[in-house]
């Protein structure tokens, strides 16, 4: 029987294009200090440090946890990195809890980062392959191709993009935290934005951000005492898949409908827009909103775009995603999923500010990376399972 | 503690790769250097792979030396961008179309880009490969210069539609 887990601390730092006062140990540090702050804890309390990051040729730094590690605080705990593209952060905050829920670890700290300013995601991401034709210009250039499927198959309406834009950038003006915020939002302005890649627009598309996000995580024993809320960790789920393969739906994969399946039924979920009061999805192209609300199986195939359209997914609507801006206000990268999952549990700890969801319960966090084949997703609550 | 602020400065590095392209991939290029388009049968379900690395990433099979497919160079728009964002080590001139093909007679598609008006880019439309000069043929799939459209009926989306 797992170790029931509970998230106790969250700390992020205010997410900007360019932290100059701040080395990346110093940016990391500043996250992980404000969670043991917001979990009444320091360092001595803390079993093992669980890290995760984009690929390390972002900043052309390898393997930055073994001197990280010890430089924001955790010298001679145990480490380990996680490493799942995109979806990392996600995946950062399910091992964290997999410490916990295996009996390894009391209580641990997990963090994710990325400091854009010191690296080069397109060209990172727009490697030319020996003996290949380099064609593919960075995360959109890959992403775009599957948003122009989906709305080929969905018949969406071709403004559902722009829709989800002024939506996520209306609720990042209610996050301080938030990177890009842009106080005259409006329709017109993301429709009059220039085209990136056809058909994703400058405003539909994420910024380059610094920023870290740590989250404390600790076992019912310790939690349980606590008399503040915490967040109950309800299922945690991972899949992924190959990039390439004969007959792979790129623009639904197999790994986003299994992985949901299994989340829910591991929850007890079995219906999800209505057992789940707010999710934080990663929507790094406004595009993927009505993309994932299928794959999440919120609502059925090729009718995500309604949930758009209908206004259920704002912050006053039924199923309301990224009150706090998402993906598409903030983009550390590698911390960009773990902020999906903290801001999950902030919300049903009754923490999250201006953006909060009224009577939040219960939350979904979800992250995905590479070529849309790994997946990352929790169920938080808060009341215990 | 010191109140300046971090300094960062760009510090290009470069690091030299010898890559070794396996028996499968040599075969692929050393057909391709000299024109040919070579796919691989997966022996479990059938499907042609192109291009090719030798083994199914979906039933993790080796494919069979006899498994060769000789492909024609043209095919079908499966999807694509128009990108108008730069990219350093992309030496293409912006706007440019990238395409996915999936070439007659393949089951999965390719990466390229497309040569023409980019109001007449779109799913289904039938292209065909302009190739490099001869005497500048290497072993790259940059030997084909791009895709161009073919004067044919586009495509039923049911034909490729499992292929976005």
């Amino acid at each position: 029987m797992a170790e029931l887990t509970a998230v106790v601390g969250i700390g992020q730092t205010k997410y900007v294009s360019k932290r100059l006062d701040k080395s990346m140990p110093g940016l990391i540090r500043e996250a992980a200090e404000r969670a043991l702050e917001d979990a009444g804890c320091t360092w001595n309390d803390i079993d093992a440090v669980i890290m995760g990051k984009a690929p390390d040729m972002f900043e052309g730094v390898m393997m930055p946890e073994l001197f990280l590690n010890d430089a924001i605080g955790g010298a001679y705990k145990p480490m380990l990195r996680v490493h799942t593209a995109g979806s990392v952060g996600g995946s950062t905050g399910i091992v964290a809890a997999s410490m916990v829920q295996s009996g390894i670890h009391e209580r641990v700290l997990c963090v994710a980062y990325e400091k854009q300013s010191e690296s080069n995601a397109t060209w990172a991401l727009s490697i030319s392959l020996p003996f290949s034709l380099a064609s593919v210009a960075g995360a959109g250039g890959y992403f775009a191709p599957l948003v122009r499927g989906y709305i080929r198959r969905s018949g969406a309406p071709e403004d559902t993009g722009i829709r989800v834009a002024v939506k996520d950038r209306q609720n990042a003006l209610r996050n301080p935290l938030a990177h890009l915020q842009l106080k005259d939002i409006s329709f017109e302005m993301v429709a009059n934005s220039p085209m990136l890649w056809d058909p994703i627009r400058y405003l539909e598309t994420c910024p380059s951000s610094d920023g870290a996000c740590a989250m404390v995580m600790e076992n019912e024993a310790l939690a349980g005492k606590r008399s503040n809320k915490v967040a109950w960790i309800h299922a945690t789920e991972m899949k992924s898949e190959p990039t390439m393969f004969s007959g792979r739906d790129q623009v639904m994969p197999q790994a986003i409908l299994d992985n949901s399946k299994s989340l829910y039924k591991k929850a007890g979920i079995t219906k999800p827009r209505e057992e789940i009061d707010c999710a934080e999805i990663y929507v790094p192209f406004s595009w993927f909103e009505p993309m994932w609300m299928e794959g999440m199986r919120i609502t059925d195939i090729n009718q995500g775009w309604k949930m758009t359209y209908e206004g259920a997914t704002a912050l006053d609507g039924d199923f309301p995603v990224n009150m706090s801006g998402g993906v598409l206000s903030s983009n550390p990268i590698g911390a960009s999923g773990l902020i999906r999952f903290a801001e999950a549990a902030r919300q049903v700890r009754g923490i999250a500010g201006d953006h909060q969801v009224d009577g939040a319960k219960k939350a979904l966090g979800h992250a995905y990376g590479g070529g849309s084949q790994y997946f990352s997703t929790w169920i938080v609550s808060s009341d215990k399972p | 503690m010191s109140e300046d602020p971090i300094e960062v400065f760009l510090q290009p590095i470069q690091l030299d790769y010898d890559y070794t392209a396996g028996v499968s991939a040599s075969r692929f290029l050393r057909a391709i250097e000299q024109g040919k388009l070579l796919g691989q049968r997966c022996p479990v379900d059938g499907r042609v792979y192109f291009p090719s690395r030798g083994s199914c990433p979906q039933h993790a099979v080796p494919f069979a030396d006899d498994g060769a497919v000789e492909l024609p160079d043209r095919g079908t728009i499966v999807t694509y961008s128009i990108v108008r964002v730069p990219s350093e080590n992309i030496p293409l001139e912006l706007p440019y179309i990238t395409v996915q093909v999936l070439l007659d007679g393949a089951d999965t598609v390719l990466m390229h880009v497309l040569d023409g008006d980019l109001d007449t880019v779109r799913m289904g439309l039938r292209v065909e490969a302009v190739w490099k000069p001869k005497e500048e043929w290497t072993t790259s799939l940059a030997n084909i210069l791009y895709f161009r459209p073919l004067d044919e009926p586009d495509a039923d989306y049911d034909s490729y539609k499992e292929h976005i």
